[in-house]
């Protein structure tokens, strides 16, 4: 799940997003749908969306049907890289990002919660989901 | 200028009806997780014979009556009978020891008994004994309203225990405040977020499959954040707990609650 590497790929973010691929490639857009689903990735800890086979779907954020019409590539790979872009009061956490803070677990500690790869996988499938 | 008597004033404002803090939950909107269950959990909870954590209390109550360690007694040679002696204690748990200057868990009270007046091996948080132990004397407790952390003595560490129950950690990087005051009533991955009343520890949580302390159940939190959990009996924890106390004032002990 978290990643071996643990020095950040680096980025750049232009206006609202973060326009070139972390890792120069596009993702996968099916791993992309099987990540968001696995709950080691947290996501649907917070938000539900279009996932008829699971029942354990939270209801802390917004549902993620339809997110590829409201948000661009360059928009979503900067929320996952760091949501607190956007609202910085967020409970959304920042995917890639090991500094700043407080108290993290041994096996989790100076890890991003996914790995660059992973992150171009997920950004490829929110953008699939339109309506 | 502010009078001095402007500010006695206001103290004793405070006194009557304590300021909410930003995110705090107002007394009236305070529910216990007993509220958020569904009807069979509740049910288990209401009836005796078909509470698990009954179980824990009876062993806790022939573990009271037994005599051990090189001092050979039973805390009922000192404590008498439990129903009078016991009455409304856990509701005020944890409380400062001036020796100590710090305050204690109802565990730590019963660990240094243990250890100082009746010389026996000491008890390890979350065995067996520590747990039936606290739970028959929490049960003694029931329907008493809480009242822990209104010592003065006590203020700067419910402050700490404030402090860090606001502050984000872990990979996550949320703040028990973030879950327990900003989004009770919702779900998580489909399970309902309450409000983090400590009113029924300990307590029996079915995916546990045993009674489990307060300090289990914040620990589990942390790690759920990917945080370092606190040590068992740090003082972070203890503080955590006493703020958790003081924020639940005047809702009633249940222990032994159940929880799913
Ligand atoms: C702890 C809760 C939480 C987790 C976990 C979480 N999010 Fe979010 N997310 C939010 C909240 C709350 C918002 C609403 C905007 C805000 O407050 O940042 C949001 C907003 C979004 C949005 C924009 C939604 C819209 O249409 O406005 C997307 C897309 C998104 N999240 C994707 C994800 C993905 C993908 C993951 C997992 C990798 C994830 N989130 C994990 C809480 C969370
Ligand atoms: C030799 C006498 C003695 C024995 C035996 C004893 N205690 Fe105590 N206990 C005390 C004294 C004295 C105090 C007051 C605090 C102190 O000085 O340690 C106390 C305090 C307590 C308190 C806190 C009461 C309050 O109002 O805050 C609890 C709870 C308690 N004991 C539980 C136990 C339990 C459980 C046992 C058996 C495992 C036990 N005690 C055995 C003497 C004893
Ligand atoms: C990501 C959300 C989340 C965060 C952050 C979180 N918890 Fe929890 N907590 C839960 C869930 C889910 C449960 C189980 C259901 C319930 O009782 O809310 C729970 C249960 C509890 C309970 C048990 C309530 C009862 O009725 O027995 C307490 C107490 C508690 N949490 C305290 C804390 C403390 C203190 C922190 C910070 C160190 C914290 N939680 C952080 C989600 C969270």
């Amino acid at each position: 799940m978290p990643t071996q590497a643990n020095k950040l790929l680096p980025y750049t973010i232009i206006g609202d997003g973060i326009p070139v691929s972390l890792t120069g490639s596009p993702g996968d857009a099916a791993r992309g749908r099987a990540l968001v689903l696995a709950r080691t990735t947290t996501c649907i800890l917070c938000h539900s969306g279009p996932f008829p086979e699971t029942r354990f779907q939270g209801d802390l954020a917004p549902d993620l049907t339809g997110t590829g019409n409201r948000w661009s590539v360059s928009q979503l790979r900067l929320r996952l890289v760091d949501a607190s872009r956007f609202n910085p009061d967020t409970i959304m956490p920042s995917y890639y990002r090991n500094d700043g803070l407080v108290r993290v677990g041994r096996n989790f500690a100076g890890k991003p919660i996914l790995s660059a790869a992973e992150i171009e996988d997920i950004v490829a499938f929110l953008a699939t989901l339109r309506d | 200028m502010i009078s001095w008597r402007a500010i006695a004033a206001a103290t004793l404002l405070a006194a009557a009806a304590p300021v909410l803090l930003a995110g705090e939950i107002p007394p009236d909107a305070r529910r216990s997780g007993y509220a958020f269950m569904g009807a069979d959990t509740r049910a288990m909870q209401d009836d005796d014979t078909s509470n698990p954590g009954m179980l824990f209390v009876l062993d806790g109550e022939a573990l009271w009556a037994k005599k051990i360690g090189s001092a050979d007694k039973a805390c009922a040679d000192c404590h008498g009978d439990a129903q009078s002696s016991m009455k409304g204690v856990a509701a005020r748990y944890p409380a400062f020891d001036k020796a100590l200057g710090r305050p204690v868990t109802l565990d730590q009270r019963i660990i240094l008994c243990r250890a100082n007046h009746q010389q026996a091996t000491p008890l390890p948080y979350e065995s067996r004994d520590l747990l039936a132990l606290s739970a028959f004397i929490a049960h003694q407790s029931r329907g008493t309203p809480i009242t822990a952390g209104d010592d003065p003595q006590a203020k700067p560490f419910v402050e700490q225990g404030r402090v860090l129950y606001m502050q984000r950690a872990g990979q996550l990087n949320l703040a028990c405040t973030n879950c327990h005051d900003d989004n009770f009533d919702k779900r998580l991955a489909g399970a309902p977020i309450t409000q983090a009343q400590p009113t029924g520890y300990p307590l029996y949580r079915l995916e546990w499959q045993t009674l489990g302390s307060l300090e289990r159940r914040l620990r589990s939190c942390m790690s759920g954040v990917r945080a370092q959990a606190y040590d068992y009996g740090s003082p972070e924890l203890v503080a955590l707990e006493l703020y958790l106390m003081s924020r639940a004032h005047g809702l009633p002990m249940e222990t032994p609650a159940v929880r799913p």
